[in-house]
């Protein structure tokens, strides 16, 4: 399988960072910017990059359960993902996941059935300073309410 | 090594080579230091924490299993910290792992069990639920039970570094994290079951045993395995006359524990459905169940009527019997029945080898020397499929010793993963490939040379020139098919050479001129099946067939003598590199019986007076008689290999090359036998088409 010309070129000078025999430290940022591009790591992708980097495909499923960020299901249009750890749980945190999964209407690690939304319940994301924090995709929201939190929802939901 | 060093454990000096870990140096003084995640051969782990050990002048506990021995140093492997420790983690380990032990396949023999007897992790502070996974099938041999595992990586380790498969990995975290096969929920491997072996628990537990039976309930043989012509020590495991089991957890042998899918599993057809279990007899065109006197009295009428007129005998002998057997049908029939026509199935080409290597002793490898060669040059064999276990000893002896290994095939093969070069060439190109090689062949001090039916005739000749010219101390090993493929050869199952390749009385027909006669008047069959894809050309010959199926061969014969697998006889193989090993009997089979005794009620209903028909008296004669076999009794009577050392040079080679092929069988296939194997029959492996890489 191939990937788009942009990534090739960012694998290709990827794999020349590592010093030679050392290729496979490339593997993680691999699997993560075909996931991006491809919307999860297929079957395909593991094979892939299993070849490209000369590991066993069985190493590449143990990088994936191992690392949250890499999921082998493909994810929601935007990903939401609410920090539950010790800053944002004494901020609320816990209580804001348990409202999207409400508003949203599915549970840790779901999707809507519409493809729009998926959610995680996430460790800590290193806003503590700004508690409760969240992601959407890559994007930070800081110091998050359940009001902001639907305001948020409802215009991801307009700009579909 | 350097000048050894002293080190104190729990009070006593103890003197070790530097460089030594302190577990070893425990090990190698009979001090036990347990560890569930430390296995010898393989990469530290230190992921288990058992081998926890107090050092004096450090302040933590140190891992035994990843701390090498120093000059001076105090260690304690049973204080009350340690014993503390340990226990401490015991109980973490059985936080989440069931207390299934009455039904676990591994009660009696787990080294979990066996820990937590050792220091009493009988209590648990731990009141939560015990997070659980449902045990998994992975493939007809390998069954995977989550919540037992204990995460030691030994599996992980043995699969990717032992087999160069690689086909477990560990995937997710804390308590979530398991073992996980190649491909997603199931396992396409060598299916060898080593992982099941090496498991300290009841993690990974085998098809054919699990549920079956407890260790303390059974009976156990350590005898030959059967299939290739390795021969690797099987340790079977036997319950109410069944093998429910082969493995060889004791490391007696020369294979130590590794066996292959076909000595682990490939058991089964010692008690298939399809197993012959009355002698058969042609009547009215139909084979119908006889008695054992009635089908003897059959063979021996014909065979003395034939004898009498002077008729054609055709002898065909088989690769899988005992040494004792060979040797007496050969007696049988030159002595017997006054014919030189006898023959077996010829896979290598010892013949020429053994005369090319004229004047050199100990020219001939053992599977031991595989492990310790600095050097290693396969020609021809895809040796992981074709011989595991020779296979496994080089790639240990480069994991080891960082050996050097060269390959010559038409194809790629395992061996290409860590080789230090590979070459492809076509079959009948060999030879020049391996000219090829010279400069980096004669670099190495010693070298073993790995030759499949690619080499024969004149090409072995200067394959043993090739070797003599690069200087170096060089062995040879002439691949063969079966499991005494080689014994055949040196039992003298051959047209033109008797026992000990000394020239034959007289020279007669070959096994491919035999089926061609169209005069031949029988055509007597041990333990073989020339007749799978050849007709018998002699339509009028009476046909004699002992085997332990209904095969082509058995159902073209006249008479059937149902026989003895060679897991239920005793007696004696030789395996490829002329390693003799002692069989054991393990099961029963009813109504069968060893090919020796049927030859041996034979000779006997015929009037022959061929000596006692016995395994220990045949191979006194053999001993006595067939050059090289004076091997020493005490190794082979206590499981030992020894090794023959047969003729050195002057065989009156009149091999003609193209009487030798090789079947081709991989990992899973073993000619006829395999055919009647569920287990190998069973995984979806497709032969030879496993990870090349």
């Amino acid at each position: 399988m191939t990937f788009s010309p942009e990534l090739e070129a960012k694998f290709a000078k990827m794999v020349q960072q590592y010093p030679q025999g050392r290729q496979k430290g490339a593997l993680i940022p691999m699997l993560l910017f075909a996931q991006d591009e491809v919307g999860a790591v297929t079957p395909d992708v593991i094979a892939e990059v299993a070849r490209r980097l000369s590991v066993k495909p069985v190493e590449v499923e143990e990088v994936i359960g191992y690392y949250t960020m890499l999921t082998k299901e493909p994810r929601g249009k935007h990903h939401i993902q609410i920090c539950t750890n010790v800053s944002c749980m004494l901020t609320g945190g816990e209580e804001l996941f348990a409202h999207a999964c409400k508003k949203l209407g599915i549970g840790n690690k779901q999707k809507t059935a519409d493809g729009q939304f998926s959610l995680e319940e996430t460790e800590c994301l290193g806003a503590c300073s700004w508690a409760p924090a969240m992601l959407v995709n890559y994007d930070f929201h800081f110091a998050i309410t359940p009001e902001k939190l639907d305001q948020l929802i409802d215009s991801l939901k307009k700009t579909q | 090594m350097a000048d050894p060093i002293t080190l104190t454990i729990n009070g006593r000096a103890l003197q070790v080579p530097a460089g030594t870990l302190v577990i070893e140096a425990a090990k190698k003084h009979g001090i036990e230091i347990p560890a569930f995640c430390y296995y010898e051969g393989f990469t530290l782990q230190a992921a288990c924490r058992m081998c926890l050990v107090e050092v004096e002048k450090m302040g933590k506990l140190q891992p035994a299993c990843t701390l090498p021995a120093a000059e001076g140093m105090v260690v304690l492997t049973e204080s009350p910290k340690v014993v503390d420790a340990r226990k401490g983690m015991l109980e973490f380990l059985l936080t989440n792992h069931p207390l299934d032990c009455p039904v676990c396949d591994k009660g009696g023999e787990c080294e979990l069990q066996d820990m937590v007897f050792r220091y009493g992790a009988g209590e648990s502070r731990f009141v939560e639920i015990k997070h659980h996974e449902n045990e998994k099938q992975w493939s007809p041999a390998v069954y995977y039970d989550p919540a037992r595992c204990i995460l030691c990586y030994r599996c992980v380790r043995v699969c990717d570094e032992g087999l160069g498969v690689g086909a477990l990995g560990l995937t997710h975290r804390g308590v979530h994290a398991e073992i996980t096969p190649s491909h997603g929920d199931h396992l396409e491997c060598d299916e060898c079951g080593w992982c099941i072996d090496v498991c300290p628990v009841g993690a990974l537990t085998s098809g054919t045993y699990r549920y079956k039976s407890r260790p303390w309930e059974m009976n156990y043989a350590g005898t030959v395995c059967t299939h290739c012509s390795n021969g690797c020590k099987t340790t079977l495991s036997v319950r109410n006359g069944e093998v429910i089991r082969a493995n060889n957890r004791d490391r007696s042998g020369i294979n130590g524990e590794f066996l292959c899918v076909k000595g682990r599993f490939g058991f089964d057809f010692v008690h298939s459905e399809e197993r012959l279990q009355a002698p058969l007899l042609r009547k009215d065109g139909k084979l119908e169940p006889v008695s054992w006197s009635e089908a003897l009295a059959a063979v021996a009428a014909k065979f003395g009527e034939v004898k009498a007129r002077g008729g054609k005998f055709g002898v065909i002998g088989s690769t899988r019997t005992t040494n004792e057997e060979n040797y007496f049908l050969q007696k049988f029939a030159r002595q017997g029945l006054g014919t030189a026509n006898i023959d077996h199935h010829r896979s290598g080409d010892v013949v020429t080898l053994l005369d090319a290597l004229k004047g050199k002793t100990d020219a001939l490898a053992t599977v031991g020397d595989l492990y310790t060669t600095k050097a290693a040059l396969v020609i021809g064999s895809d040796l992981s499929q074709q011989h595991p276990l020779l296979a496994v000893q080089l790639r240990a002896d480069y994991r080891h010793h960082q050996s050097s290994t060269y390959v010559v095939t038409p194809g790629e093969v395992r061996e290409d993963q860590y080789a230090a070069k590979s070459v492809r060439a076509k079959a009948g190109e060999e030879l020049a490939a391996v000219e090829a090689l010279r400069e980096d062949l004669s670099k190495h001090e010693s070298l073993v040379i790995l030759f499949s039916d690619a080499i024969k005739g004149e090409a072995v000749g200067k394959l043993v020139a090739f070797g003599d010219s690069l200087g170096a101390a060089v062995k040879y090993v002439c691949l063969q098919d079966y499991s005494n493929s080689r014994g055949a050869m040196d039992m003298g199952l051959l047209p033109d050479l008797g026992p000990g390749y000394h020239a034959a009385p007289a020279a007669g027909m070959s096994m491919d001129q035999m089926l061609a006669a169209k005069d031949l008047d029988v055509l007597w069959v041990v333990g073989a099946n020339p007749l799978e894809n050849t007709a018998l050309a002699s339509e009028s010959a009476f046909v004699v067939v002992q085997d332990l199926f209904l095969t082509e061969t058995a159902g073209r014969a006249d008479v059937v003598l149902p026989a003895a697998s060679a897991y239920e006889k005793t007696g004696t193989v030789t395996n490829v590199c002329g390693e003799v090993q002692r069989l054991k009997q393990g099961p029963k089979v009813m109504g069968v019986k060893s090919d020796l005794e049927i030859m041996g009620l034979l000779a006997k209903e015929l009037g022959l007076s061929l000596g006692i028909w016995t395994a220990d008296k045949v191979f006194e004669e053999i001993r006595k008689t067939v050059h090289g076999y004076n091997v020493a009794l005490p190794v082979i009577a206590t499981g030992g290999a020894a090794q023959t050392t047969p003729v050195n040079g002057g065989v009156p080679v009149t091999v003609r090359p193209e009487l030798i092929r090789s079947a081709g069988d991989t990992l899973f296939t073993s000619g006829t036998l395999g055919r009647y194997s569920k287990m190998l029959q069973g995984v979806m492996e497709a032969p030879g088409e496993l990870y090349k890489r």
